[in-house]
C-alpha cells in the first residue's frame, strides 16, 4: 500500500512538473506562431513531427542524449504535451472576433497590451482545453517511465508483469485509469466555468 | 479641428481615398454618409490613424499627427464600431475604465467616471457596473459601447454606424442621447452611416463621399435644397420628394432646432446681453440636465428685474409646449388661439427639441397650398 501510494505521488509529481514546463513553453510558442504565420507553420509541423515518433523511441533517443532518469521521462512529456498547447494557443490568438481587436487597436492599446488584457483572457478556455488534452496523454505516457529508469506507477505494473501477477498490473493499471478520467472529468467542468464570459 | 490635406490611400493599384481635403470645425456633428465602399470607414480609420494614408496629412488641432505614436493618439480618441466591440471578459465598469487606466487613473477615479457616465443613459450604476457585456441588450451594450468612447473625454469621438444593427426605436433613442452628449459634452464627432434620416438627424454637417472622394460637404439644409449630384438626390430621396409634404406631420417637422437657451442660474444682466446679442426677445430657461423650465423676455426682466438676480426668478412658467411628435395641428392651433409667439417642443426627457414660431406657422401653411418655399 505504500508503495502504491509512493508511486502514485511520484507519477503524479513528474506528470505535474513537466507539465507547467509544457504549459509555459507551449503558450509561449502558441503566442509567437499566432504572431509570425510562417514562423507558427514551421513551429507547429515541428510539434506533429515530435508527436508522431513513437514513445518508445522518442524515449531511446531521449536516453542516449540524457542518461536514465526522471529528467529523460520529464523531457518526453515535454515534448509530447507541447502540440495540443501550441495549437490551442495559436487557434485561441487567430480566430478571436476582429471587431473586439479592432476596438482595443482603436481605443489605444498596445500590442502587449491587448495581448494580456484581452487576448489571452479571451484564448484561455481554448488553451486551458489544450492543457487538459496534454494532461490526460502525459499521465498514461508516463507509464512508459519505468523503462529508463524513472519511477511512478509503471513501476507497479512492471514488476507484475515480471511476476506474471495479475492482481500487481491491476493494482498500478487502475490508478492510472482512474486518475486520467478524474482530471478529464474535472478539467472539463473547469473549462466550461472558464467560457462563461469569453462571448 | 481635424483636416485632411490631399489625402490618398490605395490598396494595391485601387484607389480608395482619392485625394481627400476636408476640415471639421471643434464641437461639430459631421456624418460621413455615401454608398457601400465609397471610403467612409476608411476616411474614419485615417483619423485614429488604424489605416495610414499613401500620401497627404492628417492635421488633429493643427498638429501634423501623420507621425505622432498613433497609440498615444488612440487614447486621445474615442472609437464606436457598428460590431460595439465590448471586451466580453470584463464588466460593464471595466469596459467602460478601459482607456481611463491605460492613462493611468486611479481606480477612485475610474469608479467615478463609470458612475457618471452611466447616470447619462439612465442605466443606474449599482445595477449596471458589475454585470458582463452578454448580460445587457444590444441597445444596452452599443450605449456601453458609446460610453466606453467617452470615459477618458476625448475631445473628438468617430463612430462606425454605430447604430446600424439595432432596432429601429432603440436606434431614434440612441440618435437622440448621442446627439444630446455632444451638446452637453461639446464634443467633435465624426459618424458613419449610410441611413439619410440618420445624418439628418444628428448632422451640423454633412460630407456625402463616392467612390474615393467628396461629392459635397454642407450642412442638412443646404443638402436638401441643393443636392450637388444627382447620386446625393436620389439618396435624399423621399426628403426632397413632394409627396412627403401630403403626409400628416409631427411638430417637430416645423421646428427650427436652432434655440436660445439660457441657465436658470444666469444672471438677468448676462441674459439681456445675450438676447441683443442674437437679437430675440426672449429665452428659453433650462436647469442643470437642460430640462425645460419656462421662458424668460426682456420685458419681465426690464420691468422687475434686478442686476446680479438669477434669472429664475423671472421665470414665465404658461410658455405654450408640446411635444415632438405630437401633430404639428395641435402646435398651431394652440398658436393660433393665444397671444404667445411661439410653442416650444419638448423631448421625451423634457429637453428641448425645438421651437416653432408663428413664422414658421406661416411657412408650413404656405407649403401645404404652394409646395416648398424658400427660407
Ligand atoms: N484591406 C483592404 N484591402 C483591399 N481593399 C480594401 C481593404 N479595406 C477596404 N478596401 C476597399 O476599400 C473600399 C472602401 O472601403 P470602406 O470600408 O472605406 O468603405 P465604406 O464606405 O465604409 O463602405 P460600407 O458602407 O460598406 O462600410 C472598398 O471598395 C473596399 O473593398
Ligand atoms: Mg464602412
Amino acid at each position: 500500500m505504500r508503495e502504491l501510494l509512493f508511486a502514485t505521488g511520484e507519477h503524479l509529481l513528474i506528470v505535474a512538473l513537466s507539465m507547467i514546463v509544457a504549459t509555459l513553453v507551449g503558450v509561449g510558442l502558441g503566442i509567437l506562431s499566432s504572431w509570425k504565420k510562417r514562423l507558427g507553420t514551421v513551429i507547429i509541423t515541428i510539434a506533429e513531427i515530435v508527436q508522431t515518433i513513437p514513445s518508445l523511441a522518442l524515449l531511446a533517443l531521449l536516453m542516449i542524449i540524457f542518461g536514465l532518469g526522471n529528467l529523460t521521462m520529464g523531457i518526453a512529456l515535454v515534448l509530447y504535451a507541447l502540440l495540443p498547447i501550441i495549437r490551442n494557443t495559436q487557434v485561441a490568438l487567430t480566430e478571436l472576433p476582429p471587431a473586439i481587436i479592432d476596438a482595443a487597436r482603436g481605443m489605444g492599446m498596445s500590442r502587449s497590451q491587448r495581448l494580456t488584457q484581452v487576448e489571452i483572457p479571451l484564448a484561455i478556455p481554448m488553451i486551458f482545453g489544450g492543457i487538459k488534452v496534454a494532461l490526460v496523454n502525459s499521465l498514461s505516457i508516463a507509464v512508459m517511465g519505468v523503462l529508463i529508469g524513472s519511477g511512478g506507477l509503471g513501476y507497479i505494473i512492471y514488476r507484475g508483469i515480471q511476476q506474471r501477477n495479475m492482481a500487481r498490473i491491476l493494482i498500478g493499471a487502475i490508478p492510472v485509469v482512474v486518475i486520467a478520467l478524474f482530471f478529464d472529468w474535472a478539467m472539463t467542468k473547469i473549462e466550461q466555468r472558464l467560457s462563461t464570459h469569453t462571448t | 479641428m481635424i483636416e485632411f490635406r490631399n489625402v490618398t490611400k490605395r490598396y494595391g493599384r485601387t484607389t480608395i481615398l482619392d485625394d481627400v481635403s476636408f476640415t471639421i470645425e471643434r464641437g461639430q456633428f459631421v456624418v460621413l454618409i455615401g454608398p457601400s465602399g465609397c471610403g467612409k470607414t476608411t476616411t474614419l480609420r485615417t483619423i485614429n490613424r488604424l489605416i495610414e494614408p499613401k500620401a497627404g496629412t492628417l492635421f488633429i488641432d493643427g498638429e501634423d499627427v501623420t507621425h505622432q505614436n498613433p497609440v498615444e493618439l488612440r487614447r486621445k480618441i474615442g472609437y464606436v464600431i457598428q460590431q460595439i466591440g465590448l471586451f466580453p471578459n470584463m464588466t460593464v465598469e471595466q469596459n467602460i475604465s478601459v482607456v481611463p487606466k491605460l492613462l493611468k487613473h486611479s481606480r477612485a477615479e475610474c469608479e467615478a467616471i463609470t458612475r457618471e457616465l452611466l447616470a447619462l443613459v439612465d442605466m443606474p450604476y449599482e445595477e449596471n457596473a458589475s454585470k458582463y457585456p452578454s448580460e445587457l441588450s444590444g441597445g444596452q451594450q452599443q450605449r456601453i459601447g458609446v460610453l466606453r468612447a467617452l470615459a477618458a473625454s476625448p475631445p473628438i469621438v468617430l463612430m462606425d454606424e454605430p447604430f446600424g444593427a439595432l432596432d429601429p426605436v432603440t436606434r431614434e433613442s440612441l440618435q437622440e442621447e448621442v446627439k444630446r452628449i455632444q451638446r452637453k459634452l461639446k464634443k467633435t464627432i465624426v459618424f458613419v452611416t449610410h441611413d439619410m434620416d440618420e445624418a439628418l438627424r444628428l448632422a451640423d454637417t454633412i460630407i456625402f463621399m463616392d467612390k474615393g472622394r467628396i461629392l459635397q460637404m454642407a450642412t442638412p439644409e443646404e443638402m436638401l435644397q441643393n443636392p450637388a449630384d444627382p447620386l446625393i438626390k436620389s439618396f435624399l430621396g423621399r426628403h426632397t420628394d413632394d409627396e412627403a409634404i401630403a403626409a400628416p406631420k409631427k411638430a417637430e417637422a416645423f421646428m427650427k432646432r436652432r434655440v436660445y437657451t439660457v441657465h436658470e442660474n444666469a444672471k438677468t444682466l448676462e441674459s439681456i446681453e445675450r438676447m441683443r446679442k442674437r437679437e430675440v426677445n426672449s429665452l428659453v430657461v433650462i436647469d442643470d440636465d437642460e430640462r425645460f423650465l419656462g421662458t424668460v423676455s426682456i420685458e419681465a426682466i426690464k420691468e422687475r428685474g434686478k442686476a446680479g438676480h438669477p434669472i429664475r426668478e423671472y421665470i414665465n412658467g404658461e410658455t405654450l409646449t408640446v411635444h415632438r411628435s405630437d401633430d404639428a395641428k395641435e402646435a398651431f392651433d394652440k398658436l393660433l388661439s393665444s397671444s404667445e409667439n411661439y410653442v416650444i417642443v419638448l423631448n421625451d426627457d423634457r429637453t428641448v427639441a425645438g421651437i416653432i414660431t408663428r413664422t414658421s406657422t406661416a411657412k408650413a401653411m404656405g407649403e401645404a397650398l404652394w409646395g416648398e418655399m424658400d427660407a
